[in-house]
Order: C-alpha cells, then sequence, then structure tokens
C-alpha cells in the first residue's frame, strides 16, 4: 500500500493542505486584527480593515478554493490516483 | 423493488438538460414579479400580493418535490450521486443560507456595525475547511450520512451513536431557528398569528422533501437559491440606485459608509458604525472566536457535508465546494451593503426631523411592523403600535425630537421591512417575504432530511434491524421526518431566542461534537475508537454544558441567574471550550490505546485517494 509513489503523493496533497491553511488563518484573522490600522487608507470611502472583513477576504476564500480544486486535481493526476 | 420512477425529474433527460430548465425557470419567476407588479399598479390589495408570491413559490417547490419522488435507496440518500459540480453548488448555497443569512444577517450587521462582520467571514472561510480537511474525503468514503463514516473509521456503533446525538442536536436548534423564521415572515405578510404561521411554513417544509429526500430537496434547493438571489439583491440594487445612482450596491458602499460616518457625527452619535471591537460586547476577543467556532462549525455540521456525498466524482466534489462559496459569497458580500444602505436610510429619516407625532406619517411601515409582533419595533422603550402609543411612551420620557437612539429595531425585522423604510412599492416587499421564505424552507428541508437519514439509516437500519426491506427503510423514515417537523415546529412556538443565536449554537454544537473525530479520522492514522468515542462525548459535554448553564441555569429558567461566562467567552462560541477539549482527549486516549488494526491503516490510506471504487457499498435492495 505505502509505494514510495503513494507517499510522495500524500507529502505533496499534505504540503497543499498547510498552504491554504496558512492562507486561511492570514485571511481569516491575521489581517483582521491590524484593522484599526487598514482603517487609516480610505478607497472609495471603504476604510480598507472595514473592507477587508466585508469583502477583501471573503473573494479570498473564493479564488483559493478554485485555485485549490485545480493544484489537488494536478496532484492527482501526476501521480496516476485521479479517478477514471 | 420498484427502481427509479419514470418522471421529468427522473433519469439523464433531465440532468443534460438542467441549464435550459433552470433558465427557462428563472425567466419564469421574474415574468412573476413583472405580472405582480402590475397587477398592484392596478390596486390588487397588498395582503393579496403577499399570499400570491408565498403561494406561488411554495407551489412551485412542491410540483418539484412531487415529480422527483423516489422509492430507490440511492436516490433517497444521495440523490444517485449525479449531482453536477455546478448545481450542488446553489443546492448548497441555498442549503446552507438560512433565515439567519436572509434575514437576520443584515439586520446584525445594521446594528453592530463592524462587529457583524464577524458573522459574514465565519459563514464563509469554513469552506476552506470543508475542502482541504473533510468533503472529498468523505465522498470518497461513499457514505450515506455523516455517522456512516464514524462507524466505519471508527469501528462499530458506539460512535455512530454518538455521532446521531450531535447531529441531533445541532441540526435541531438549527431547524427550530428556521421554523421560527417562516413563522415570523408568514405571520406579517400573511397576516396570520405567529403560533399558527409556524405550522403553515412547516407545510411548506413537508411537501418538498417527504416524497423525494435528497433528490427532491436537492432540485428544489436549487430552485430555491434563484428565488432568494434574486430577492435578496433587488432591494440593495435598488437602494443603491436611488440614494447613489449607480447599481452597484457592493461598490457604492463605500459612500454610503462615508455619509453614516458624517450623520452620525452630526447626530452626536459617537459609537460608529466603523468602529471595531465596540458593539453588542463584541470586544476582539469575542469577534475572533465567534469566527473561529462558525468556520470550524461549517466543516462539521452534517446538513451541509452530506450535500458533497451527492457529486459524481471526488474530484466534481472538490469543484462543489468552490462553487458552493461563490454562490454563497454573492449573497455575503451584497450583506454589508444592504446594512449600510438601510442604515443611511434611517439616519436619513431621523435628521428629517422626526418627532412622536410626525412619525406615523412619516414611517407608517414602523406601526404595521410593532402590529404584527409588538417587539419587533420599540420607540422610546415601549411598543410602537400607533401614535398615541408612541406619543404617551416619548412623553413620560421627555423626548420631543426623536433620535436615532430612541427608536429600537428588531435585528431580525430589518431586511424585511427594508423595502417599505426606502418607500419600495409593495411588490418588493412580496418578493422580499419570498426570498426569506425560500431560505427558512431550503434549510429546514436539508436539516431535517439529515436528522430522518441518520434515524432511519443509522439507528433503525444499522442498529435495530440490519434486514428491514428498502420500502419499510424509507417509509420509516418519512415518518420520523414529519415526527421531528411537527416537534421543532412546537419548539419555535415558544420563541426560545432570536434567529441569529440559535444557528450559532448549532455551529458550536456541530463544532465542539464532531470536528476533531471528523479531520483527525482522515488526518491522523493513529486515531482510535476508544479516542473518538472519548473525544466526541467531552468536546460535545462541554459545548452543552456552557451553553445551558450560561442560557438557562442549571435550573432551566431564564429568570434565575445564570452560570458566569467563563472569561467573558459569549455563549454563542460555547465550541471556544469543547474544540481545544475535544481535540485533546482524543489525541491523549488514541495515544493511551491500542493503535488501530493494519486493515483499517490501509482503510484510511484508501480514503486519501480518489481513485478506486467508493468504500461503502450499498445493497440496493
Amino acid at each position: 500500500m505505502a509505494t514510495p509513489d503513494r507517499i510522495s503523493y500524500w507529502n505533496k496533497t499534505k504540503s497543499l493542505m498547510f498552504v491554504m491553511l496558512g492562507l486561511w488563518v492570514f485571511f481569516g484573522y491575521v489581517i483582521h486584527m491590524f484593522v484599526e490600522q487598514l482603517n487609516t487608507i480610505v478607497i472609495f470611502g471603504f476604510p480598507l480593515g472595514f473592507y477587508m472583513a466585508a469583502q477583501g477576504s471573503l473573494i479570498a476564500f473564493v479564488v483559493m478554493l478554485f485555485w485549490f480544486a485545480r493544484r489537488q486535481n494536478a496532484i492527482d493526476e501526476e501521480h496516476h490516483v485521479n479517478e477514471d | 423493488m420498484a427502481n427509479t420512477t419514470s418522471t421529468t425529474a427522473g433519469g439523464g433527460d433531465f440532468t443534460s438538460n438542467l441549464g435550459r430548465i433552470y433558465s427557462l425557470y428563472t425567466g419564469g419567476f421574474i415574468a412573476f414579479i413583472i405580472l405582480m407588479a402590475i397587477l398592484s399598479a392596478i390596486g390588487v390589495e397588498n395582503v393579496v400580493i403577499g399570499y400570491l408570491f408565498m403561494g406561488f413559490t411554495i407551489v412551485i417547490y412542491a410540483v418539484i418535490g412531487v415529480l422527483s419522488r423516489t422509492m430507490h435507496v440511492g436516490e433517497y440518500y444521495v440523490a444517485g450521486r449525479r449531482v453536477p459540480a455546478l448545481y450542488n453548488g446553489m443546492a448548497t448555497g441555498a442549503d446552507w443560507m438560512s433565515a439567519a443569512s436572509f434575514i437576520g444577517m443584515a439586520g446584525s450587521l445594521y446594528l453592530l456595525g463592524y462587529d457583524g462582520l464577524g458573522f459574514v467571514l465565519g459563514w464563509t472561510g469554513g469552506y476552506v475547511l470543508v475542502a482541504i480537511l473533510v468533503a472529498p474525503y468523505l465522498r470518497k468514503f461513499g457514505a450515506y450520512t455523516v455517522p456512516d463514516f464514524l462507524s466505519a473509521r471508527y469501528g462499530g456503533n458506539l460512535a455512530r451513536f454518538i455521532g446521531v446525538i450531535v447531529l441531533f442536536s445541532c441540526s435541531f436548534t438549527y431547524v427550530v431557528a428556521q421554523i421560527f423564521g417562516t413563522g415570523l415572515i408568514s405571520a406579517r405578510f400573511l397576516g396570520i398569528d405567529f403560533n399558527v404561521a409556524v405550522y403553515v411554513g412547516l407545510a411548506g417544509i413537508l411537501v418538498c422533501s417527504m416524497l423525494g429526500g435528497m433528490r427532491a430537496v436537492t432540485w428544489t434547493q436549487v430552485a430555491q437559491y434563484i428565488v432568494l438571489i434574486i430577492a435578496y439583491l433587488i432591494p440593495a440594487i435598488w437602494m443603491s440606485t436611488v440614494k447613489t445612482g449607480i447599481p452597484i450596491p457592493q461598490l457604492m458602499q463605500g459612500q454610503a459608509l462615508a455619509n453614516i460616518t458624517a450623520l452620525e457625527t452630526a447626530q452626536g452619535i459617537t459609537l460608529h458604525h466603523i468602529t471595531p471591537f465596540a458593539h453588542g460586547g463584541y470586544d476582539a476577543k469575542n469577534y475572533f472566536l465567534l469566527i473561529l467556532c462558525l468556520m470550524v462549525g461549517t466543516a462539521s455540521l452534517p446538513h451541509v457535508l452530506m450535500r458533497y456525498f451527492t457529486t459524481p466524482s471526488v474530484r466534481e466534489a472538490r469543484v462543489s465546494v468552490a462553487w458552493s462559496l461563490l454562490f454563497i459569497f454573492i449573497l455575503y458580500f451584497t450583506a454589508p451593503a444592504y446594512a449600510a444602505f438601510a442604515k443611511w436610510t434611517m439616519l436619513d429619516l431621523v435628521a428629517s426631523g422626526l418627532t412622536p407625532e410626525n412619525i406615523a406619517e412619516k414611517a407608517g411601515w414602523m406601526m404595521r411592523w410593532a402590529a404584527a409582533d409588538n417587539t419587533l419595533v420599540q420607540i422610546c422603550g415601549q411598543a410602537a403600535t400607533d401614535t398615541a402609543a408612541i406619543v404617551a411612551a416619548c412623553a413620560e420620557k421627555g423626548v420631543t425630537a426623536l433620535s436615532f437612539a430612541d427608536i429600537n429595531l428588531n435585528a431580525d425585522m430589518i431586511v424585511l421591512a427594508t423595502p417599505e423604510m426606502a418607500g419600495m412599492p409593495y411588490v418588493i416587499s412580496g418578493l422580499v417575504a419570498a426570498g426569506g421564505l425560500a431560505a427558512a424552507l431550503s434549510t429546514a428541508d436539508g436539516l431535517l432530511l439529515a436528522i430522518a437519514n441518520a434515524l432511519s439509516h443509522d439507528i433503525y437500519y444499522k442498529m435495530i434491524d440490519q434486514n428491514a426491506p428498502t420500502s419499510r427503510r424509507l417509509i420509516v423514515s418519512r415518518i420520523l421526518l414529519v415526527m421531528v417537523a411537527v416537534l421543532a415546529a412546537y419548539v419555535a412556538s415558544t420563541k426560545p431566542s432570536d434567529i441569529l443565536s440559535m444557528v450559532s449554537w448549532a455551529f458550536s454544537l456541530a463544532a465542539g461534537g464532531l470536528f476533531p473525530a471528523l479531520v483527525l479520522g482522515v488526518w491522523w492514522k493513529r486515531a482510535n475508537s476508544t479516542g473518538a468515542v472519548a473525544g466526541m462525548i467531552a468536546g460535545f459535554g462541554i459545548t452543552l454544558f456552557y451553553l445551558v448553564m450560561t442560557q438557562y441555569g442549571a435550573d432551566f429558567d431564564k429568570a434565575t441567574p445564570n452560570m458566569e461566562l467563563w472569561w467573558g467567552v459569549k455563549n454563542i462560541s460555547s465550541a471556544t471550550f469543547g474544540l481545544p477539549v475535544g481535540f485533546a482527549v482524543m489525541i491523549i486516549v488514541s495515544l493511551l490505546t491500542r493503535a488501530p488494526s493494519r486493515d483499517m491503516q490501509d482503510f484510511i490510506e484508501e480514503i486519501r485517494i480518489p481513485r478506486g471504487k467508493q468504500m461503502m457499498e450499498e445493497k440496493i435492495a
């Protein structure tokens, strides 16, 4: 079961998972801890800190998920474990 | 055994024509809105328009439900596993966006300003966890229900049984909130008593889910998504156009925020809409903990996870999570704009010189809402049912000119009342009511199905009678569905709490009870049965204990003092304690007991790769 190819597959899958988790922590939490500093920047009437919580992070989540689906499928194909 | 009943909603014909069918449906719905506008213009009464909107949409859902009826197990539990990623995304969007998102969220954003954005972030970011940690692996396993997976991974019925208890608790809390929402809408727009209205809402929920199970729910949810998103966007676009001349509310929200701040300053309000960590007790700690609990809860809620059991492949399951979030995002990034425009409108109204005497003339909608339920609109601390009541209440307080703070609007009514607040024609109010109803019905359907499936499949079939024939299993499922629904309607009629709190509790219960067992089940081979059982009991137990003790106290009497909050953490973030305890107990107990068998380790290896047959093979009657 644990062939070298499978191990390498799982390692790549894990790295991708941790990259996604890191981005998730950044857009879900870290950036909002600086809301007051970001709010001093105002674009189109939006204080930037408010904007990130209302729209910015949401856009990041959506883009991340489409990117993830593509990346993970590429890893599957590379290791021949994709569905037929 | 009767297989798929051949109907228009049946085989390949339907799935290959999805695009055409739903485009026609959307066009038809828009034509219906225009027809209602014409009827309204020629003088048809408002309440008739309300009935037509709600009646017409419910009939459509019921027709889809009846056309998709099935006696086939695979169709009933997982829609035959052939729902394309995009449509599953739309169905998940409707399944996900409930009365809390549609009715409650923008209202809370209106009241809490920046601090309400915790709900927006928490209810979107969780999909990242769904996609990377859980959904594709559960799809590979091929479960019918979430407890199916727990039972297979943690060998035995004990893990399954605890899973069912957690599932039941969180889904039931959640469904009560949905029925409460349908009751609120029916009471206001159909003019019937709230206690009767909850049972009317119930009938609408049952026609969709009872006959066709997951298949019927899937195709009705797609239809409901279309209704709810149109109903949510139109008022926001309307307000943006009226106020700024540009019909893009999400973009023009910036201008609205600038105006809100200016008006607040002019009216001497020091706590600004955009000020972070200052409203309603949401300090930074509670803000971030709420986001965490909602996100983790997303990745643990069985009615959401089971939507990804219906895709044709693991690959489609991943893409489908992305589509789900995109469809959800469309509503969620509009909600803050919706709230900002509503607040701007209200601040403008107050700035126009509002007094207790002229409010009935300038904002008669408040009196109509106060009449529907006297907690919804309070002016000077009293229900604003008519001018006399308002004048009397304000005279007592010595208020002659009303300020923004004197008018107290309930969070659950703001979205529904916004069309009237902003002076839109009544047809828009009817549309928003239909949208709110679609949101509440679609989520309630998904939840009731999750509960009924767990009871019929996991408890009745897997634990009580393994030889039960298919037809009896499906009939048991339907009977249980009706019983649970009636019980939920009864609880909703007692008005246990507001919609947003009830829904948030469901998230915490799911997070504390299921998340560690699901995630470690896939990602940590060493996790074993004893550890999982102990972890689920500890995580769920602590969460439930904190929730009940701080909300009701040991004596279940809300009036008497309850348990003090631990470190000031609000009970809508109860999983703050359940999650770490659940993980810690599960890891420690697993390490102290025997490692899982070789067979189990191979099983986990298999779950981790998409290739190969799905693991759980169901005997298809």
